[in-house]
């Protein structure tokens, strides 16, 4: 079988200005033709003005079986969230 | 549906499952995702791949009969419209390759089993589009079958089917409405057009009922699959939704359901219908279909033809980068 | 009978408009010249998208990646949005009202005004590639020039329809470049295709009468105007893909004027087969 051609994630940023978010992978050559793939694939209904790829061997990703160290200790820290504190409706909007 | 007869293994009972299984099938049970490189059986992951495997063969092989008539097209902006969804539907393929690539198997492997016979596709594909009303009734009855299979696939427990089901159920909305909307203009058109469209429906209206599969309810591979998440239905739950949802809109377009058996069931709510002729199922399964041959040859053909296109583009990548890097190396 | 147009002959623009004024038409008053110019242009601008367009659409569902099958049909949906742009236009400047579908579905070959390369059969893929980056580079030349049209309307759909075309160019030299200069058999094969549409490029840029009369009222460029821009991007590109440009200048020519290889009857049997069997439907 001849070498097949290397997957690619890819990362839109909507018209809203908000972060590139992952939207799919494709196949491609090489990271020119991945972007102009994920025009192709990732945009046909409007949905972009920004493309990243990144091949996807290419990502270091945390290890599953990390997942409750890494993840439940932000469980207990309430006091980051903003409905933790009471503030008296006379002060108003904050 | 798309995935017809996917084989799995059998069901465990939980005392006799490993404590591993077990939690697995716990987390499953709790409503939490699988990611591709958490543990899971191995019965699970080659389930998964052969069923998104034969989803995302079904998309592309199912190119073809609609592909048939995008040059036909009556008028520009028809052919627009079955160009955008024909080439949807390669999306689609393309969303479920990259999701069956998360669990070890590469899209060219995928397709060398599509092409060797080892994988199926939806029998569906393997009847003729031979008017244009075929083309409203393949997205009124196709697409309308497939929606009820896919909607409910959105929540399957591996991650990345359900990340591409709901991207590919968000673009499919079109296309069921763009396939009534034809048939709504065949049916209030003049004579010809209607007889068209109740040739198409008459012609598609059991293969569409064997979309969905044989009866299941007893089938070990299906309760299996459906504790896993990765069917969320029984195809005889799916068959009758599905005619309880289209009878009346055949109605609406005046055309009549080829059923005679057909009648509404008021204890159960919901029609009674006559079953497809299952060994015609089977027949087609079996490669006997009318377009089985054509079907797979096109698809082998476009992907023979177009070996040394691709093998161009890496060996041109390939000295790209060689002439980018330096040449410390030596 | 006259012998049939030889399409080799340089008069035979001459041939083709005495055979489509002794043929048809007659019995409709002839309007003022300058609309009538305008017409034919618009005629060129819309077939030469339709049928690229619909030979483009031939490759949905049978292209060598999934990725290069869907890229395909967006440049085959661009130009058909461009054929409603220009087939609108031409219908409404004519006057008769002719939509866009009766001039793309109810005319003959004869009266189909495209350049000959676009009716070319696709052949291999690359064979599709090279038509495309021949005719992307003129169409990106043509469309920039048409964004300066006195009619405003011209201008409009030229300003849209350039955005998509500067895609396609960037595609299809990109994709010639890398084929060009990618294995033995890539590279042989985009040469094969070079060689078999290279003299279909020289008629993009002979200018007749119509061309120029446009030309003067500040419409449309003259055709001639377009090919050192061209030119210089063909160049480039095949310079870059490593490709030869073969010598010959002959032209094959005739397709302006109605006068057409046997592929276009074939391509029109084909997309007008409904419209013609059951006329005056709905659909």
């Amino acid at each position: 079988m001849s070498k097949e051609w290397p997957l690619w994630e890819v990362f839109i940023r909507g018209q809203h200005g908000l972060n590139h978010r992952h939207v799919g992978s494709l196949h491609a050559p090489d990271a020119e033709m991945a972007i102009n793939n994920a025009r192709d694939v990732y945009t046909r209904r409007n949905e972009g003005v920004s493309i990243w790829v990144v091949k996807s061997g290419e990502i270091a990703a945390s290890s599953p079986s990390d997942k409750g160290p890494l993840f439940e200790p932000a469980n207990s820290k309430v006091y980051r969230h903003p409905t933790f504190y009471d503030i008296p409706e006379e002060v108003g909007h904050m | 549906m798309y995935a017809q007869l996917v084989s799995t293994e059998g069901m465990k009972k939980p005392e006799d499952m490993t404590p591993e299984e077990r939690a697995f099938q716990e987390r499953i049970d709790r409503g939490e995702k699988i990611e591709p490189k958490e543990w899971m059986p191995e019965g699970y992951r080659k389930t998964l791949i052969r069923q998104i495997g034969q989803h995302a063969h079904s998309e592309i092989v199912g190119q073809l009969p609609e592909g048939n008539w995008i040059t036909r097209a009556p008028t520009l902006e028809r052919k627009a419209i079955l160009l955008a969804k024909v080439q949807d539907e390669a999306g689609h393929g393309l969303y479920l390759y990259c999701a069956a690539e998360t669990l070890g198997v590469s899209r060219d492997e995928l397709m060398e089993r599509l092409h060797s016979g080892k994988m199926k596709y939806s029998s569906i594909f393997n009847y003729p589009t031979l008017t244009w009303a075929d083309m409203g009734a393949v997205g009124w009855l196709v697409d309308g079958a497939a929606i009820m299979n896919q909607v409910p696939l959105q929540r399957t427990s591996f991650g990345p089917y359900s990340r591409a089901m709901i991207r590919i159920c968000k673009e499919e909305s079109f296309h069921q409405r763009q396939g009534y909307a034809v048939m709504m203009k065949m049916a209030a058109g003049t004579p010809a057009q209607k007889a068209m469209a109740q040739d198409a429906l008459n012609r598609l209206w059991y293969p569409s009922l064997m979309m969905f599969g044989p009866s299941d309810k007893d089938s070990v591979h299906s309760a299996q699959s459906m504790a896993w998440k990765i069917k969320m239905n029984t195809n005889d739950e799916l068959r009758q939704k599905f005619v309880d949802q289209t009878v009346p809109q055949a109605r609406y377009l005046g055309l009549t359901v080829p059923d005679p058996e057909l009648k509404w069931n008021e204890e159960k709510g919901g029609y009674d219908f006559s079953e497809p002729d299952w060994s015609e199922f089977f027949d087609v399964i079996a490669g006997n279909g009318p377009c089985n041959k054509d079907r797979l040859g096109a698809r082998v053909k476009a992907w023979d033809d177009g070996a040394w296109f691709r093998e161009g583009l890496v060996a041109h990548a390939e000295k790209a980068a060689a002439r980018r890097a330096p040449i410390a190396a030596e | 009978m006259p012998s049939l147009p030889d399409m080799t002959t340089p008069d035979v623009a001459e041939l083709a408009r005495s055979a489509a004024a002794h043929t048809h038409h007659t019995e409709i008053p002839k309007p003022d010249a300058g609309q009538e110019a305008f017409f034919e242009v618009l005629l060129r601008l819309g077939d030469a998208t339709l049928i690229l367009g619909h030979r483009v659409s031939e490759w949905c569902g049978h292209s060598p990646a999934l990725e290069e099958d869907i890229a395909l049909a967006n440049v085959s949906l661009d130009l058909i949005g461009q054929t409603q742009m220009w087939l609108g236009l031409a219908g409404e400047v004519e006057g008769k009202g002719r939509s866009a579908d009766d001039l793309a579905y109810l005319r003959d070959a004869w009266d189909f005004r495209n350049l000959l390369i676009v009716e070319r059969p696709n052949g291999d893929f690359g064979h599709t590639l090279m038509r495309q980056f021949l005719f992307d580079a003129f169409h990106f030349e043509l469309l920039k020039a048409l964004q300066g049209s006195s009619d405003p309307r011209v201008a409009e759909i030229a300003a849209k329809a350039s955005k998509e075309v500067a895609y396609h160019l960037e595609r299809s030299s990109d994709l010639v470049i890398r084929l060009g200069d990618g294995t033995d058999e890539s590279r042989r094969r985009m040469q094969d295709a070079l060689d078999a549409l290279w003299a279909y490029t020289g008629e993009m840029f002979v200018a007749d009468d119509k061309d120029r009369e446009v030309a003067a009222a500040g419409i449309a460029p003259n055709p001639e105007s377009l090919r050192a821009a061209w030119e210089a991007t063909v160049r480039d590109v095949l310079g870059e893909a490593t490709l030869t440009i073969p010598e010959s200048t002959f032209s094959h020519k005739g397709g302006k004027n109605g006068v057409h290889t046997e592929h276009l009857g074939f391509i029109l049997a084909e997309m007008q087969f409904l419209q013609r069997a059951y006329p005056g439907c709905n659909w």
